[in-house]
């Protein structure tokens, strides 16, 4: 079979013109020593008295000229345009798999603490079930709560992060502020109380920013929630008294075992389950609480699909015009996707507050509507599995980075790979978009079924105008 | 009055720097009807090339200010230009016409691409410039507040004008002003006449870039400092800029931005410097709900 495969595409592709392949490698270096120059070749460096002198590199200039010159070059050997043959297959499994994968990866995914734990023992375990495990899975929400909105409502929505901000600050102001004053017997159950209270305030916010952009669409959609995305931070920002500015909140409660606090005292988890005191239970229960938050949002979503507003949503998004004259109330629709999409965003939020202890508007940037709306597009809209794919990959991908010391053997010990962190994620993002322009995951299984069940192609989809 | 007078100056001086910039956004989203959200940083690029440049002409080859800067103004829309249009070669072509969120993330990929490379290339620190043209021409005294225009402010006007007025002369005069407005209505029949598609959009890219990169000059000019970090704000505020003066009129993104500039001075003048930002993103926020075609805009008809 692969064989049989391997020539045949073989055959399919055209001769490389060797000549022409040179030139246009040669053009391209040509480009990269225009654009290095002089950015690349000059570095500005601060001297004693605080002026910049200029420092050449025009060893880096050569190095990145030909780095080009082998790309293109290559490229035009292994980039060529197959005749005949499809492009951009989607990634489709075998069919016996199907049924299989979700309880399998569901399965994993439970276990994966345990695993960790067996492997790496109760102090190595907690950076991969923390750094890994839950910082993945959070994505993993946020994409799903965004996948509601992008996805399946088809508005563009670029500042979901203040959602996620209402969310934290919500249960940051309400753990350390309100409770403590009022109720403090129940400092101990703070973040359970407040989990659905931030989800319904950062609701409350989504309907709020919802009312006004309802007219607009697409791109201009997009920039107002970038820009509501951006009030929200300066407001948090600049209004001290409520937030404490840039300094963010601290001394966050964090979330307790349903009132069995995580701490050494004897009262706390580990004393009342007979086990020795350490950090990794709150973070592997911390895992199970966000892994749960996530399933529900996924399960959520699949039982909306199913329901009279969830196919409202779709059919917003394939035809506005449409929708109106079958007389669905488009205002409703827009609204119930903003708020609902919102309070996942919130919990996930509240849940961020809880798991770090401490926020400043820092966390909120617009970087971060930007990461989570890339996973979402990269996973393929509306597939719940592509977010997945994707949230482990870009923010399992950035987490490695951190683990890469090996490299410092190759490029010296100054080399540090976290520098080239969001370096590299912007890239990936480009060259996702350029490789996979309909996301990982770009085969659907539609909401609405007419006679059998059959996954369509993603490019059926349409993406909505806003 | 004084405190009125001495703001409009400056806000005339700041709206400048934004309506140089929206006009590289709105040129784009008029001709292939996409948010470059790329152009904040292509500008801070922009600002960064002209700092370089800057210093090889002046503490290397020791050129006076002015034949200095007119030199770093010529190279750095060569190279900010170079820039554009290797951006939208590599990630913005050979995503048209296909699905309308991937122009979009690979332009927000592009945008923190570029930033964290002008971070690791040059450093994560604010990069001072030399104080430049510090005299200041005073105009009138009042209450013993004296009014005065600083030179490096007449500088910037004087740029500014002559630049959109070159500007002005390419679009309405040339055969590629001709081509680009062409292609803005429509890009098949453009293409039938014998206009090459490809080629004008790549050249608006690059024009738009070229005003991005004098902005950039102006920039570093003014404030005397640029840091990697610096292309998202005033980016998003000359996109409001555009959006005001209605996105695709060209001069509307010069008045949007001089509203911008003046709106954020006023506010910081009157109200808090703390919220200046805020009442920007604001207005962006209210003139599209409310004026969604801006001050010059087409509305746009929508069609079945």
């Amino acid at each position: 079979m692969a064989t049989v495969s391997e020539t045949s595409s073989a055959a399919a592709r055209p001769p490389v013109d060797v000549a022409r392949a040179f030139k246009d490698a040669a053009f391209a270096a040509l480009v990269m020593l225009g654009l290095s120059i002089p950015i690349l070749s000059f570095r500005s460096e601060q001297n004693m008295n605080n002026q910049l002198v200029l420092a050449e590199r025009w060893d880096a200039v050569a190095i990145a000229c030909a780095l080009v010159f082998v790309a293109r070059l290559a490229g035009a050997w292994l980039w060529r345009e197959r005749v005949g043959a499809a492009r951009s297959k989607p990634l489709t499994m075998p069919a016996f798999m199907k049924p299989l994968a979700g309880p399998a990866g569901l399965a994993l995914v439970v276990v994966y603490p345990m695993l960790m734990l067996a492997i790496n023992g109760p102090q190595g375990s907690i950076k991969w079930i923390d750094n890994f495990g839950i910082q993945i899975l959070i994505y993993v929400m946020l994409g799903w709560g965004l996948n509601i909105v992008v996805g399946l409502a088809g508005l563009l929505d670029l500042g979901y992060v203040a959602f996620y901000a209402v969310g934290a600050y919500s249960y940051a102001i309400i753990a350390t502020k309100v409770i403590p004053a009022t109720y403090p017997d129940l400092g101990v159950w703070a973040f359970w109380i407040c989990l659905p209270i931030s989800g319904l305030l950062a609701a409350l916010w989504g309907i709020i920013l919802g009312f006004p952009v309802l007219r607009l669409r697409g791109d201009y959609l997009a920039i107002v929630t970038l820009a509501f995305g951006e009030i929200i931070r300066l407001v948090l920002i600049n209004w001290v008294e409520f937030s404490n500015g840039y300094a963010g909140i601290s001394t966050i409660p964090r979330p307790s075992f349903f009132g069995i606090p995580f701490n050494a005292s004897d009262k706390g988890f580990a004393a009342v389950f007979g086990l020795e005191f350490s950090p990794i239970y709150r973070t592997i229960f911390l895992f199970y609480v966000i892994l749960i938050l996530a399933l529900m949002t996924a399960w959520v979503t699949l039982r909306l699909r199913r329901l009279p507003v969830g196919r409202a949503w779709e059919a917003l998004r394939e035809d506005e015009i449409a929708c109106r004259s079958l007389g669905i109330n488009t205002t409703t629709t827009k609204l119930t996707a903003f708020s609902i999409g919102a309070m996942f965003g919130g919990f996930a939020g509240c849940f961020f507050a809880a798991r770090q202890g401490f926020i400043s508007p820092e966390s909120f940037v617009f970087l971060e509507s930007a990461q989570i709306l890339a996973i979402v597009v990269l996973g393929g809209m509306g597939s719940l599995f592509g977010v997945v794919v994707s949230s482990i990959l870009l923010v399992g991908g950035i987490e490695i980075l951190r683990e890469l010391d090996f490299l410092k053997s190759i490029f010296g010990p100054g080399f540090d790979p976290t520098q080239y962190r969001m370096l590299l994620f912007g890239l990936a993002m480009v060259l996702m978009m350029l490789w996979k322009p309909r996301g990982l995951i770009s085969s659907r299984e539609p909401s609405v079924i007419h006679k059998e069940s059959r996954s369509i192609s993603g490019s059926l989809v349409k993406e909505g105008h806003g | 009055m004084e405190v009125f007078v001495q703001q409009l100056i400056n806000g005339l001086t700041l709206g400048s720097i934004y309506g140089l910039i929206a006009i590289g956004y709105t040129m784009v989203f008029g001709i292939i009807g996409m948010v470059n959200f790329a152009h904040g940083d292509v500008f801070m690029v922009g600002g960064f090339v002209a700092l370089l440049f800057f210093m090889v002409m002046t503490s290397w080859l020791g050129l006076g200010l002015v034949p200095a800067l007119l030199i770093v103004l010529v190279l750095g829309m060569i190279i900010t230009g170079l820039w554009n249009w290797t951006i939208e070669r590599v990630a913005y072509r050979p995503l048209r016409g296909s699905f309308r969120l991937a122009p979009l993330i690979s332009a927000i990929g592009m945008s923190i691409l570029l930033s964290n490379l002008i971070q690791v290339v040059q450093g994560p620190r604010n990069k001072p410039v030399p104080p430049m043209f510090t005299d200041v021409l005073p105009l009138f005294e009042k209450n013993g507040y004296t009014v005065g225009i600083g030179y490096k402010q007449i500088v910037i006007m004087i740029v500014t004008a002559v630049m959109l007025a070159i500007f002005w002369y390419v679009v309405q005069k040339t055969s590629l002003g001709r081509a680009q407005r062409a292609c803005e209505q429509d890009q098949k029949m453009a293409a039938l006449l014998g206009i090459n598609v490809d080629r004008t959009i790549s050249l608006t890219f690059v024009m738009g870039a070229a005003m991005a990169a004098v902005a950039g000059v102006m920039y570093i000019m003014y404030y005397g400092v640029v840091n990697f970090s610096d292309g998202f704000v005033p980016g998003v505020k000359a996109f409001t800029a555009a959006v005001l003066g209605g996105i695709g009129s060209l001069p509307g993104a010069v008045i949007g931005g001089l509203l911008i500039g003046l709106i954020e001075t006023m506010w910081s003048a009157y109200f808090s410097i703390d919220y200046k930002d805020v009442a920007a993103f604001s207005l962006l926020a209210i003139t599209l709900v409310f004026l969604p075609t801006g001050l010059f805009g087409r509305p746009e008809v929508e069609k079945v």
